[in-house]
């Protein structure tokens, strides 16, 4: 029990490590939500789909790492990428909501990225989830700083 | 450990609303898929569309086709043994639907050999060559053309045929009811008014025995 390390896996789920498991639950389950809209449902994703993807599906595996066990340095690894991913997601938005003309972004060819192919309840739409996701994941990363640097 | 089986079952949880997500989804649209086609049942086929084997065979599958798409050719032999294994009982009926680019003029050139009553030997032939006359999915007509040299079709008749309105509008009518009825992708597949819903060899030959074993 002297172990610091195995008694660490002993103690009960504490806040940090709770903070870490939830960017990895969301991670996952954008990852496995993202699969859905195109494996599933068919919805063939964009470009800017596509980039969101790329900085989305290696949080799964390196929040999963960083977790056994808990890697205080797991921020210095996921931010950069988080915060990537979330300024591709904010950049479909803005071109999915008119804010930038499309013609001024790379896709065009196959699947439009201004189109609108899924609406939730009405409001929520796939962009709106990416952003909500890496957000929430930014926030997250960053209370975790801030709590174990002191 | 607590957290480790903490992660497990998150996991766990995590797939199963993934499995039973996936599995909703596809039921609701087989589900829909089945409605859609019984409620355009009577535009499964036109008096014009290609026709092969018994005409008073009970069991009818119906494809919509394109002659660029690979897929369409692998089912070609598929098809054939299908109809030998049941003689007289089962008949096919294809519509086209032109999906790659430039398959629109080698579906009209294909209507013009059905004018010629030599439908099923220009399919043939189209699909024994199809890697000759298509580059990277794109068709290449003139080459369609040259193929067409080693065929008995009236190729200076076929030229002019293809180019009549007559033919565009059925064409044009097959696209249209290709849409009506849900079909995106070739090879689209009804057997009896029934959609082939999960895509594969497999799930047609079940689709038309479970016909055969309904009709006769």
């Amino acid at each position: 029990m002297s172990d610091p390390q195995y008694r660490q896996l002993l103690t009960p789920l504490d806040t940090d490590w709770m903070l870490i498991f939830t960017c990895w639950l969301l991670a996952a389950a954008g990852t496995l939500g993202s699969l859905f809209f195109s494996e599933v449902m068919g919805l063939k994703p964009c470009v800017l789909c596509w980039y969101q993807r790329i900085f989305m599906y290696p949080l799964v595996v390196i929040f999963l790492v960083g977790l056994f066990p808990l890697d205080r340095s797991v921020v210095r690894y996921a931010l950069p990428i988080t915060i990537i991913g979330w300024c591709f997601a904010v950049y479909h938005y803005l071109v999915y909501s008119g804010y930038i003309p499309e013609n001024l972004q790379p896709c065009s060819e196959d699947t439009s990225c201004a189109e609108i192919n899924l609406e939730l309840l009405g409001f929520i739409t796939i962009p709106m989830m990416s952003i909500l996701s890496y957000s929430a994941i930014i926030l997250l990363l960053f209370t975790f700083r801030r709590r174990t640097q002191s | 450990m607590k957290k480790l089986s903490f992660v497990v079952a998150a996991i766990v949880l995590l797939f199963s609303i993934f499995a039973v997500a996936t599995y909703l989804y596809n039921k609701q649209k087989a589900d829909d898929a089945n409605a859609n086609a019984q409620k355009n049942d009577s535009i499964l086929e036109r008096d014009y569309s290609p026709t092969m084997g018994d005409k008073n065979a009970k069991v009818t599958i119906v494809e919509f086709f394109d002659p660029a798409c690979g897929t369409c050719k692998a089912f070609s032999p598929f098809l054939k043994q299908a109809m030998e294994a049941y003689p007289g009982k089962v008949r096919l009926v294809v519509r086209y639907l032109p999906l790659h680019q430039g398959s629109d003029e080698v579906v009209k050139i294909m209507e013009a050999a059905h004018q010629q009553n030599k439908f099923w030997e220009i399919l043939d032939a189209a699909y024994v060559t199809q890697s000759s006359w298509t580059r990277h999915h794109v068709v290449q007509p003139e080459l369609f053309w040259e193929m067409l040299t080693h065929t008995n079709l009236d190729i200076e008749k076929a030229k002019q045929d293809a180019k009549s309105t007559a033919i565009a509008q059925r064409i044009q009518q097959d696209i249209s009811d290709a849409r009506q009825l849900n079909v995106t992708k070739t090879p689209g597949f009804f057997v009896n008014g029934k959609p082939l819903i999960n895509f594969g060899y497999q799930p047609l030959q079940e689709l038309i025995e479970t016909e055969i074993r309904n009709k006769y």
